[in-house]
């Protein structure tokens, strides 16, 4: 029965709302469960919510050292798109996309999807018909996409400068109007009520300090609420793999931790109803319901587990919101943050059984890793429940580095701070 | 972040480029082990700690330097020239030029 309805909002509201269930217990932890899952963020909460839901795994621990949502979830720019040109990466972020069309309904808890579009500007005739490729290719696939002339961007975007005398005028744009935006922390709060209700334990402040072995085999974790055994442990920690499967064991992996940051302006009238990304450089751009401007850019560059970066990266996004929107200018920055990215050689995931027996991992997720929440857990859980990874996630190998079958979207090579 | 270029003095990060892990070792030219090129390559040690990495002051004085930096604090600890920090190798180099 759906728990958030018109009807309950009306009768919690006559008694005063003093009636609302919490949306997740805090359970202490058991002596063992079927399945732990390391790290509760968006893709480790929507795993545990997809082995309860699509394969009956119910008796599953998801562990997070702080509180939920504190990580990535909570610290992206909450972008949602599948505009990508490998057939591998299409289909993985389609899957996922078709997900996010349902995700509110299915969880019972609004994640404020909004398919307002996100838009890639080109400014270049090259770079746009790079872009008439890139959008070929995702239309080969189901994926939608549609070039737009400047008048078009313009009558979208009042606010964008498309004169002649911009920095780098626009030559045009592919638009994804199937794309958008999410709310980040409901998507956690959603999946880790639908995960609490099926009968998921999730475990807050309880950091992993150690994996209990068996010979090779993982049998289960030391954390900072005692030992907890079981079948099959899966890890999701994104910017802390790392150092987690240090813990494990496991020195090196095609993985880098780099430090991302995020911004958040003031609030302002609706002057953006769209996601929008500059093409000569790295930004992006959203106007959250709350009227601020969400924005990013590159990574910084160098390693980091730091969750805050520097000055110089700050400045570069800045100009390059202004070379875009002169009028901008004067607007206040309220906040800016900095997450840690799990960057991978070739820019791509990986979501894969091992390294170790009895061991799962899901990594590498770059600074992509929101819009691909859903299907993340999707493929993740079947990959627990089934021993094997499914035909979505198959290409997402941890060896694929080895056997020459690297997934290099943008063709940067093995440079994660390109990515 | 400021970083201490030995022929420099302390400088903005803005004027460096990151050159990368440091901890990785190229196999010798003459290797045919595919694994061992595969993992120079694709593996890194990813410390969250005391990390090893290579800088160039490429706004500057253009010296690639050896830093040991804290991936969590950013805090650095040494900064050196590559040369300097990097003997085996460049043994490694001469004795193979004279090979």
């Amino acid at each position: 029965m759906a728990e958030y309805s018109a009807f309950s909002v009306i009768r919690n509201a006559l008694s005063g709302n003093r009636n609302w269930k919490p949306a997740w217990r805090k359970p202490d932890p058991k002596p063992s469960y079927d399945v732990i899952i390391v790290g509760g963020g968006g893709h480790g909460l929507s795993t545990a919510y997809y082995l309860a839901k699509e394969h009956g795994i119910t008796n599953v621990a998801v562990l997070e050292k702080g509180y939920l949502g504190s990580g990535n979830v909570g610290r992206n720019t909450t972008a949602v798109r599948s505009n990508y040109l490998l057939p591998q990466n299409i289909r993985f972020y389609e899957h996922s996309m078709k997900l996010w069309e349902n995700l509110s309904h299915d969880l019972n808890y609004n994640v404020m999807f909004s398919q307002r579009g996100v838009l890639n500007l080109a400014h270049t005739p090259g770079q746009l018909d790079e872009f008439a490729r890139r959008g070929n290719a995702m239309r080969h696939l189901d994926a939608d996409a549609e070039l737009m002339d400047v008048a078009a961007i313009k009558r979208l975007m009042p606010i964008v400068d498309d004169s002649d005398n911009a920095r780098f005028p626009i030559f045009g744009g592919m638009m994804q109007w199937r794309a958008g935006t999410a709310r980040h922390d409901a998507v956690a709060w959603g999946y880790a009520r639908g995960a609490d209700r099926r009968g998921v334990d999730i475990l807050e402040n309880c950091e992993v300090k150690g994996f209990l072995r068996d010979g090779d085999k993982v049998v289960g974790v030391m954390t900072s609420r005692g030992e907890i055994r079981a079948k099959k442990v899966a890890v999701a920690v994104a910017g802390s793999t790392g150092h987690v499967m240090r813990l494990a064991g496991i020195e090196r992996l095609p993985i880098e931790s780099h430090v991302l940051q995020a911004f958040v302006s003031e609030a302002l009238k609706p002057i953006l109803n769209t996601v929008v990304t500059f093409g000569m450089g790295h930004f992006y751009v959203s106007q959250s319901d709350k009227g601020g401007l969400v924005f990013g850019g590159d990574i910084d560059g160098y390693n980091s587990y730091a969750q805050r970066g520097n000055l110089p990266i700050v400045e570069d996004v800045m100009s390059e919101m202004v070379a875009l929107f002169p009028s901008l200018a004067t607007v206040r920055l309220l906040r800016s943050w900095g997450g840690v990215c799990d960057m991978s050689m070739d820019g791509s995931p990986i979501i894969t059984t091992g390294p170790l027996p009895g061991m799962y991992l899901n990594c590498g997720w770059c600074y992509g890793g929101f819009k691909a929440t859903p299907a993340s857990g999707w493929c993740f859980a079947y990959t627990i429940a089934k021993d094997q990874p499914h035909d979505l996630n198959a290409p997402f190998s941890l060896d694929r580095f080895h056997r020459g079958t690297v997934i290099d979207d943008k063709g940067q090579g093995a440079t994660p701070r390109l990515h | 972040m400021l970083i201490s270029c030995p022929h420099c003095g302390p400088r903005d990060v803005s004027e460096f480029t990151y050159q990368g892990d440091g901890n990785r070792v190229r196999p010798d030219h003459a290797s045919t082990d595919i694994g061992a090129w595969n993992a120079y390559v694709y593996d890194r040690v990813n410390i969250a700690g005391e990390h090893n990495e290579i800088w160039q002051h490429s706004g500057g004085c253009r010296m690639h330097l050896s830093v040991t930096r804290n991936t969590l604090t950013h805090k650095i600890s040494s900064s050196t020239p590559v040369q300097a920090a990097r003997p085996t190798q460049k043994a490694a180099r001469k004795s193979r030029t004279k090979a």
